[in-house]
């Protein structure tokens, strides 16, 4: 167990070397002078070589490359160019509405993905199970986006429960989860809808095996069967999906943030690209893919625990 | 009062007749074994005594188990009784058991199901099941730390954990080793002294049959076809497919005689290593030596066996042998050329080298019709043949292996397993190749089809000088397809000779124990 530990995180060391250096190639060294690129084509050549000297360009790109990640491993993640505040304290705004958004999301759709899965497999092809496909044929069909804006015209502006936007702080958590509901339920829906597939597609195929059979001989009735010995199987490529998905809600939330005027990260990076604020683009790139790579490690682990063939070395 | 009384039991499944009027009793302390070839309804039947048959099965007549009609009784309470006074052994140790929980904890769930007791308590009890059927290994450990006999004990402990009156096991050592097998009748049979069980053994094997049943019921087609006491049925078979049965499963084939020649293939100190995973995180890793010092040579037209167990390398050697792996020590050549160059097979020798598989289902591809599969060692030609030449070149290949010419257009779902095993006889055939490889080729086949394919290979033989090595697990059948055998244990050849001399006087321990475990036919019935 120490072992696969020990490997998985050896894997998620070097991951996150080579994205560092892939993001600082692709940001700092491709395109150019990034000075000039973000002040555009009619800045002063002063301001440029202002800008230069405060982004550190006439450094090697080695040494720049080590300032930037020992940086990052202080905090320090440099200063933004177009809100001139240190970009680490807009990360730490928009993070906390990201990150329990995303977690949010990614509940509601567990929640509603494993039951749904589940009953469609344990009924499957009967009414329950053609229903439930039925509904995430939908669910995977329909935008997000579209979704979000039926929602806001139900709930905020028809039936007025919720707030059609905008995110209140987190000093009241009561109206904070309120005001990240619609959102997440957009968000959810279709992860919730792809969800349900493979957990109804895994289990099918785990009842097919022979230990259910076995199970079955042992006096289990059909449910207890499922529940004992089909689930816990069958969560194993559901987590990997779950991983995936998780990843996406973070920093593919961008459309919902914008339908519902959130603060998150995933508006950040739209406005920081749209102001050519490479240093905040850059920084909440590599944030976003250390996030993605450790959500993957959880996983890793989530996996070991689940299945004791991992645990073991081959 | 018998402990099992199936009466006139028909079963269908939508238009399909499975089952005909079996009738059959088990009673306590009685081994009972169903035979017959595959698709005859024998596990269908066990199925429907466990009340576990498929949706959308029609069963008529009675199964009464210790006075309760099975087929009468509710699902709730079949739960009940499943386990608890019924309880089944299935075929395949490998996928029986839950990959993600302890065989502990599974055979605790037996117990935990049907009687109120305390966790700890099932688990003690897990603990001592597993001690009797002779597991050595805690109850703590994962399947897929186990063997596969070891497996089928696990299964059995949990079968027999609340000492059933009635033990279904279907085909429960098909998938083992001779001497695995051997240990594994051994304990069934003890078993039902012991608890004064009934034991309904489902195989296809007549000699394991022959071996430990007291009665025996034949099945061909979903009828019982003739049933009775082991002996007096084997002294006395009245009915022609038990005749045929019995008569294919002895099947010897007489191959002709091969005249003096020169090796072909010439194998010399092979050695061949596997790494494995590191121990420590940067060090070396270490390596398993999975064939050890291994020479022996095959002269052209001469029929060599290969016999060992699973794991003994078997399957390494037959790699090696077609180029697929390089090996560490030692060379291999064919026709004094190495059969492997560089980082693949050298083709040079390739062409000269086909092999045939064991399982006839997956081992084509099938969204190709059978000319297309039957040529596809063509691309080991410089110029293979094209227009007329190919459609002769099929033609003849199909001819050869007993199909038709006209077969050439059919996909292989459309052909029998047994036809199937031709198909790929005439894939190994059509490039004319010095050597060809039978790995378990006909184990995975119905005796009388391998019957059949036996002889088409002694056939070949007779028409062209063939030299082959055949691998299998099967001793009887190695003995009567080879002039010469081979013993592998452990990745080492322990004994090798003429196949007689070796099988009448094996010198070697090993070679004495695979014999002994093998199950043997009663002579009787050759005459009878």
């Amino acid at each position: 167990m120490i072992r696969y530990v020990l490997g998985r995180l050896t894997s998620l060391i070097i991951s996150l070397i080579v994205a560092s250096i892939v993001i600082f190639a692709v940001i700092e060294v491709i395109p150019g002078d990034p000075a000039a690129f973000m002040l555009g084509i009619n800045a002063r050549p002063d301001t440029i070589a202002a800008l230069r000297a405060e982004m550190g360009l006439d450094q090697s790109v080695v040494a720049r490359y080590f300032d930037w990640v020992t940086g990052l491993l202080r905090g320090d993640f440099g200063q933004s160019w177009t809100y001139k505040t240190p970009v680490a304290e807009l990360i730490a705004d928009r993070i906390w509405v990201s990150l329990p958004l995303a977690i949010y999301a990614l509940a509601l759709s567990t929640i509603i993905a494993f039951p749904a899965g589940i009953y469609a497999a344990s009924r499957r092809g009967g009414a329950g199970d053609v229903t439930i496909m039925g509904a995430t044929q939908l669910g995977v069909a329909i935008p997000n986006f579209w979704f979000a804006m039926i929602l806001v015209l139900i709930f905020a502006i028809n039936l007025r429960w919720f707030s059609a936007g905008g995110f209140p702080g987190w000093d009241n958590p009561l109206q904070a989860i309120k005001a990240l509901t619609l959102p997440a339920i957009a968000l959810a829906l279709p992860q919730a809808a792809i969800l349900a597939r493979v957990m109804r597609s895994s289990l099918l195929d785990m009842l097919g095996e022979d230990f259910i059979r076995t199970a079955r001989a042992k006096g289990l009735s059909a449910r207890q069967a499922l529940w004992k010995h089909a689930v816990r199987n069958a969560l194993i490529p559901v987590l990997t999906i779950i991983g995936l998905q998780f990843s996406f809600l973070l920093a593919g939330g961008i459309i919902i943030e914008q339908v519902f005027f959130l603060p998150g990260l995933g508006r950040l990076i739209f406005q920081s690209i749209s102001a050519r604020d490479l240093i905040v683009v850059e920084s909440v790139v590599m944030l976003l893919v250390f996030t993605v790579i450790m959500v993957n490690f959880l996983v890793d682990l989530a996996y070991a625990a689940v299945d004791p063939r991992l645990r073991t070395k081959s | 009062m018998s402990l099992l009384a199936i009466k006139d039991l028909s079963l269908s499944i939508g238009d399909t007749e499975i089952l005909h009027n079996i009738d059959l009793t088990i009673a306590a302390g009685e081994i009972v074994a169903i035979t017959g070839e595959s698709g005859s309804g024998k596990s269908m039947t066990a199925l429907a005594v466990m009340g576990l048959l498929p949706r959308g099965s029609v069963a008529e007549g009675a199964i009464m188990l210790d006075g309760t009609d099975i087929l009468q009784t509710s699902e709730t309470d079949l739960c009940k009784m499943r386990g608890n006074t019924m309880g089944m052994v299935f075929q395949e140790p490998m996928t029986a058991l839950n990959p993600v929980q302890t065989i502990g904890a599974q055979v605790a769930e037996t117990i935990l199901i049907h009687e109120k007791t305390t966790k700890s308590e099932a688990h003690k009890r897990a603990a001592a099941m597993l001690e009797r059927v002779g597991l050595k290994v805690p109850p703590s450990r994962y399947p897929h730390e186990l063997s596969g006999g070891q497996r089928q004990r696990v299964v059995i402990a949990m079968a027999i954990a609340l000492r059933p009156k009635l033990l279904i096991a279907d085909e429960p050592t098909t998938a083992l080793d001779v001497t695995t097998q051997a240990r594994i009748l051994d304990l069934l049979r003890d078993l039902v002294r012991e608890f004064d069980m009934g034991l309904l053994l489902i195989t296809h094997d007549l000699a394991v049959v022959a071996d430990v049943a007291d009665k025996i019921a034949v099945m061909q087609n979903g009828r019982i076809v003739e049933s009775g006491a082991t002996r007096h049925l084997f002294a006395h078979m009245q009915h022609p497919y038990t005749k045929a049965l019995f008569a294919a499963s002895a099947h010897t084939v007489s191959l002709p005689e091969t005249p003096p020649s020169s090796p072909i293939l010439q194998v010399r100190n092979v050695a061949r290593d596997y790494p494995m995973s590191r121990t420590a995180l940067l060090g070396p890793r270490p390596m398993f030596r999975a064939l050890h010092d291994i020479s022996f040579q095959i002269n052209a037209g001469e029929r060599v066996g290969l016999v060992g167990e699973s794991g003994c390398g078997k399957s390494t050697l037959t790699r090696a042998i077609l180029g697929l792996e390089d090996v560490q020590e030692g060379q291999i050549t064919l026709d004094g050329d190495p059969v492997f160059s560089g980082k693949r097979p050298n083709l040079a020798v390739r062409r000269k080298m086909q092999v045939v598989f064991q399982d006839p289902y997956s081992s084509f591809n099938p969204r190709h019709r059978v000319d297309r599969l039957i040529t596809e060692p063509f691309h080991l030609l410089p110029h293979p043949p094209t227009g007329p030449a190919r459609a002769d070149a099929i033609a003849k290949a199909l001819t050869d292996v007993g199909l038709s010419p006209a077969d050439a257009g059919k996909y292989i779902h459309e052909f029998s397993g047994g036809q199937r095993q031709r198909i790929a006889i005439a894939r190994a055939l059509i490039i004319e190749p010095e050597l060809i490889i039978f790995d378990e080729a006909v184990s995975a086949l119905d005796v009388s089809v391998r019957a059949q394919v036996l002889d088409l290979i002694a056939d070949l033989c007779r028409k062209r000088p063939l030299a082959y090595l055949f691998i299998s697990h099967d001793l009887s059948v190695v003995r009567t397809v080879t002039d010469r055998v081979m013993v592998m244990q452990a990745g080492k050849i322990v004994e090798q000779g003429e196949t007689e001399t070796v099988f009448a006087h094996p010198q070697h321990p090993y070679t004495r124990t695979l014999i002994a475990a093998a199950p043997k036919l009663p002579d009787i019935g050759q005459t009878g």
